[in-house]
């Protein structure tokens, strides 16, 4: 598909198909190339909660939906998701999940501080109804197998793609909210097991001991132009452009183990 | 040769010595004990009511897993694992109803019905290896040691699961046999000891525990071996707790019958995890200067 | 304890439901003793399995829930075994804590085991504690 709009002679005026779908046991018609979300806000929903980023990566927004003739229960996220016709949905903006409360500079980064703070994960019985219904495709019962073996590096790993929109949560016969537990085991994943960043630190501490401080002046500065007076906003604009255009960036054919020239290159 | 292992959560932990020992030691006897890519927690206890279901699914996930990386056989160390996923097994390839009801509702895995053997690693080196050549290929005899062969539960019931016959098993006692150490016949030696009970009832599981001691007390034995993390820490790591106030119990070393193997075929220190074991056993082994290279 | 039957203190649907339940008939046990002879929890219960199964087998749903044992028993399979007649006890005994489990009520609450245990026990404990003993 091109991005090119083709310009014809005559504006044809395009009329959307419209299909019907099951708002909470209501119906609607809604155009066929809407996401979920905007056909509830065209239907006349208006969203308090249960809409963030609308990009997809949120988790605000988790939709359960069937279709007719289907017994599976079907997931998306509502800002993500097309409508189909006749689907019977309705959105879960939040699920009740206890998080479990510990004191973060006390943790050891031990698989037992995780039991303790979140014993039930221990009732899991593989039923895998989480991993059937997560919108993300995280492998939850499979995490759960590995924080249950105390494995706490995999399980950070496998769930990293994990948006915590609570639909595991909705589904576990064992009651356990599955995405609170591997959130603490990624915090200790990335505290005490995974590889730091050094240069984060030293960038971190540059900027702690004033390092940057002038020098963000000096841009924001620039950045400071007056509407009404075009010369001074050129002026400033082009050297904010040509600071900007000088900073050095990770070249795109650049190597795995690329390394800026100096740990605090970002302004030069 | 290769053989798919099924290890089980807490051998990852807590009884990461139980693992260890038999991961070395079956490599110095020429196996590779291969862990299965991906497996969950069994369940550790098999279901015991005749309408349901769900309780299955743990352990026939995992023998699904073995059966999918191609293994004919998947051995395990943990007494209760072995228990939870034979039954299992034995359900899978048994009962046309529940095994097809079962593969209905893992709709995303691959249909099974009891095709991998589930086996426990003692009959393992009984039934591949043979004692004689096992015997064979110790290099420190356990010699002068008066070990108790613990089985517990779970090694031996149901009888149709059990690694040996439940009124009279010998495999243990042969196994200490090929190791040179002496064989000290207790009583109690499948009296349970409390198992999960430690968790809700813990008084009722401390009393069997002490009987189990007291039994192999008076029998003379100078440790226990055991198959279990659980009976290791109803009877090792709570020992002094149970025998506190006894004047007539010492403490008893226990021992993982892999570790036992580990010294008998002089593997070094390192490779028993001696770290995880109680006090007592530590003691016990640097007195006897144990574990020495032959 | 003088236990007095008629047709009211019969209780057929609990016969029924442990029945169904354990897949095990309740009238095979012929009330040998075998199993109160061998069952290592014998100092903490406050009757034998032999006389919870012969409660059962009069039907008395009362008497049968109100003993500790079924929550005593860690389903060590001695009895069963050890039992003349076939009779999977260990079964019964799920059966029992299933009638309760099965209400949504539980024996033990995870979160009320303390900090320190969990520092020691090993996995399979909670895994089986709570697989026996919470809904």
């Amino acid at each position: 598909m091109s991005d090119t709009a083709v310009v014809t002679e005559e504006v044809q005026e395009v009329k959307a198909e419209m299909v019907p779908v099951y708002i909470m046991g209501k119906r609607y018609d809604v155009p066929n190339s809407l996401t979920i979300m905007k056909a509830m806000e065209y239907a006349g929903y208006q969203y308090i909660r249960g809409a963030g980023c609308r990009g997809g990566v949120c988790g605000a927004c988790a939709t359960v939906y069937r279709l007719p003739g289907d017994y599976h229960i079907r997931v998306g996220l509502a800002c993500q998701t097309v409508v189909e016709p006749n689907m019977y949905l309705t959105q879960i903006p939040f699920f009740p999940a206890n998080r479990a409360v510990y004191d973060w500079e006390n943790i050891k980064g031990e698989a037992e501080e995780v039991f303790q703070a979140y014993p039930e994960l221990f009732r899991c019985l593989a039923c895998n109804a989480c991993t059937k219904v997560c919108p993300m495709d995280v492998p939850v019962m499979d995490y759960v197998a590995a924080i249950k073996r105390g494995d706490l590096e995999k399980a950070a790993e496998l769930s990293f793609d994990c948006i915590q929109c609570g639909l595991c949560a909705t589904r576990c016969m064992a009651e356990m909210a599955q995405y609170h537990i591997a959130q603490m085991v990624r915090r200790i994943n990335g505290k005490f097991i995974a590889p730091h960043s050094e240069h984060c630190h030293k960038q971190v501490e540059a900027i702690k001991s004033g390092y940057y401080t002038d020098k963000i002046k000096e841009v924001m500065e620039l950045g400071t132009v007056d509407p009404f007076d075009d010369s001074t906003k050129t002026d400033k604009i082009d050297k904010l452009i040509e600071l900007y255009k000088a900073r050095e960036t990770e070249p795109h054919t650049a190597v795995e183990d690329w390394k800026p020239e100096s740990d605090f290159a970002l302004l030069k | 040769m290769k053989i798919g292992y099924y290890p089980g959560c807490t051998l990852k932990t807590k009884a990461k010595n139980l693992e260890d020992a038999a991961i070395k030691s079956m490599a110095a006897l020429g196996y590779e004990m291969v862990e299965l890519d991906r497996w969950n927690c069994c369940g550790a206890v098999y279901s015991l009511a005749d309408d349901d279901l769900v309780h299955f699914l743990a352990p026939v996930r995992d023998l699904i897993r073995a059966h999918d990386q191609g293994f004919d056989k998947v051995v395990t160390l943990c007494s209760m694992c072995y228990n939870t996923l034979a039954r299992a097994n034995l359900l899978m390839r048994d009962d046309e109803v529940k095994r097809d009801a079962l593969n209905d509702f893992m709709e995303e895995e691959n249909d099974y019905k009891g095709e991998v053997e589930v086996v426990h690693l003692l009959n393992f080196i009984r039934d591949e290896i043979g004692w004689d050549k096992l015997r064979d290929a110790v290099k420190v005899p356990l010699e002068g040691l008066n070990f108790a062969p613990y089985y517990g539960c779970t090694l031996t019931r149901p009888e149709e699961v059990g690694i040996d016959s439940p009124k009279d098993p010998v495999v243990f006692q042969a196994f200490i046999e090929a190791i040179g150490g002496n064989i000290v016949d207790f009583p109690a030696s499948q009296t349970c000891c409390g198992s999960y009970q430690i968790i809700s009832n813990p008084e009722a599981a401390k009393a069997t525990t002490l009987e189990i001691l007291t039994s192999a007390s008076d029998a003379k034995a100078d440790a226990l071996v055991l198959s279990c993390p659980l009976c290791e820490y109803n009877i090792g790591r709570r020992q002094d707790e149970i025998i506190k106030g006894n004047d007539k119990l010492e403490n008893l070393p226990t021992f993982y019958f892999t570790q036992l193997l580990a010294i008998a075929l002089g593997l070094p220190i390192e490779d028993l995890k001696l770290e995880l074991n109680t006090n007592s056993t530590k003691a016990f082994l640097e007195q006897k200067g144990l574990p020495a290279l032959a | 304890m003088p236990v007095i039957l008629s047709d009211r203190t019969i209780d057929l649907d609990f016969i029924r439901k442990l029945e169904d339940i354990s897949g095990q008939p309740l009238k095979t046990c012929m009330q040998c003793g075998t199993c109160a002879a061998v069952c290592p929890m014998d100092e903490s219960t406050d009757m034998t399995p032999r006389k919870l199964i012969h409660l059962a087998q009069l039907g008395l749903h009362d008497a049968v829930m109100n003993s500790n044992m079924a929550w005593i028993c860690a389903s060590c399979h001695t009895c069963e075994v050890r039992c003349p007649r076939g009779i999977d006890i260990p079964k019964l005994m799920e059966a029992l804590r299933l009638l309760i489990l099965r209400k949504n009520e539980n024996f033990i609450e995870p979160f009320e085991i303390s900090d320190e245990a969990f520092e020691e026990l090993p996995q399979i404990a909670m895994v089986s504690a709570f697989r026996k003993h919470t809904a």
